[in-house]
């Protein structure tokens, strides 16, 4: 199956930008189906980036971010070519991951 | 003289008493916020939380004072509330965390992100809002919180209306 998680990850010299879409119901547990019933929560809790061994982003999420989340954010101190760990868990005990290569 | 000898070693061992259970209690009220803050952990409770100063203190153990130094980007009106962009970026140092909050949402704590040394205090995502709400964002820069908050007015829900 193809990864949940789409990462681009450019550097620009000093600075690496990262931006991450990821597909995720993203349930709030509040919603009801066609048929009245609730649809159960489910939504990713913990999403983290890591590169060269240490954590460059951590994100807690609840049920209030969008479904198929985007996030963007940048650091420093990689450079191109550079793998970036990509991994996400969730509610259900779902999880994913991916490596990326810093363009 | 021998009289007085008696009463002394009591007080002085009330007095000390009194010393260490207040230093005690002044080593302890610091350090429990921080350590809360500075978790590792998912801080469950506070996404458990539906007001915003209940979420706000579960999360960090105090209160934010405003500043100018945080740039909080979100739409006027959002006509989609179930996908609503907003980025915070700041030019305050020492960044550690950067939390977002709907106020009116069912749960106030929409996402904390943690920012460690190296990476830039600056981060979009996309948030669901119920209906028109304050969003605020808060910053924890070296120890310290600050805020910045924005209204977004929602024309359609973000809970499948």
């Amino acid at each position: 199956m193809a990864s949940s998680i789409r990462v681009r990850a450019t550097s620009n010299g000093d600075i690496t930008e990262v931006q991450t879409l990821i597909q995720h119901p993203m349930d709030t547990g509040l919603v009801k189906d066609a048929k009245g019933a609730l649809i159960p929560a489910h939504y990713i809790r913990e999403l983290k980036f890591a590169c060269n061994g240490r954590d460059v982003f951590v994100a807690n999420w609840g049920t209030a971010i969008s479904k198929d989340p985007y996030v963007k954010f940048s650091f420093k101190g990689a450079k191109k070519g550079d793998d970036l760990k990509i991994s996400w868990s969730d509610n259900k005990g779902g999880s994913d991951e991916t490596t990326a290569k810093i363009a | 003289m021998t009289t007085h000898t008696g009463p002394h070693p009591t007080r002085r061992l009330i007095l000390q008493g009194a010393v260490s259970v207040a230093l005690i209690g002044l080593g302890n009220l610091p350090f429990a916020p921080v350590r809360a803050a500075a978790n590792d952990k998912y801080p469950e409770e506070a996404f458990k939380l539906k007001n915003e100063a209940d979420a706000i203190k579960a999360l960090y153990g105090r209160t934010a004072e405003p500043s100018d130094k945080i740039k909080l980007d979100a739409p006027e009106i959002a006509e989609n509330g179930g996908v609503v962009p907003i980025s915070v970026a700041t030019t305050l140092d020492k960044v550690t965390t950067i939390s977002f909050f709907v106020a009116e949402n069912p749960n106030a704590l929409a996402a904390s992100y943690k920012f460690p040394d190296g990476t830039i205090p600056a981060v979009a995502n996309r948030l669901k809002m119920a209906k028109t709400s304050n969003v605020t964002a808060i910053v924890e820069a070296d120890g310290k919180l600050y805020s910045a908050t924005k209204e977004v007015k929602v024309t359609v829900g973000g809970c499948g209306g």
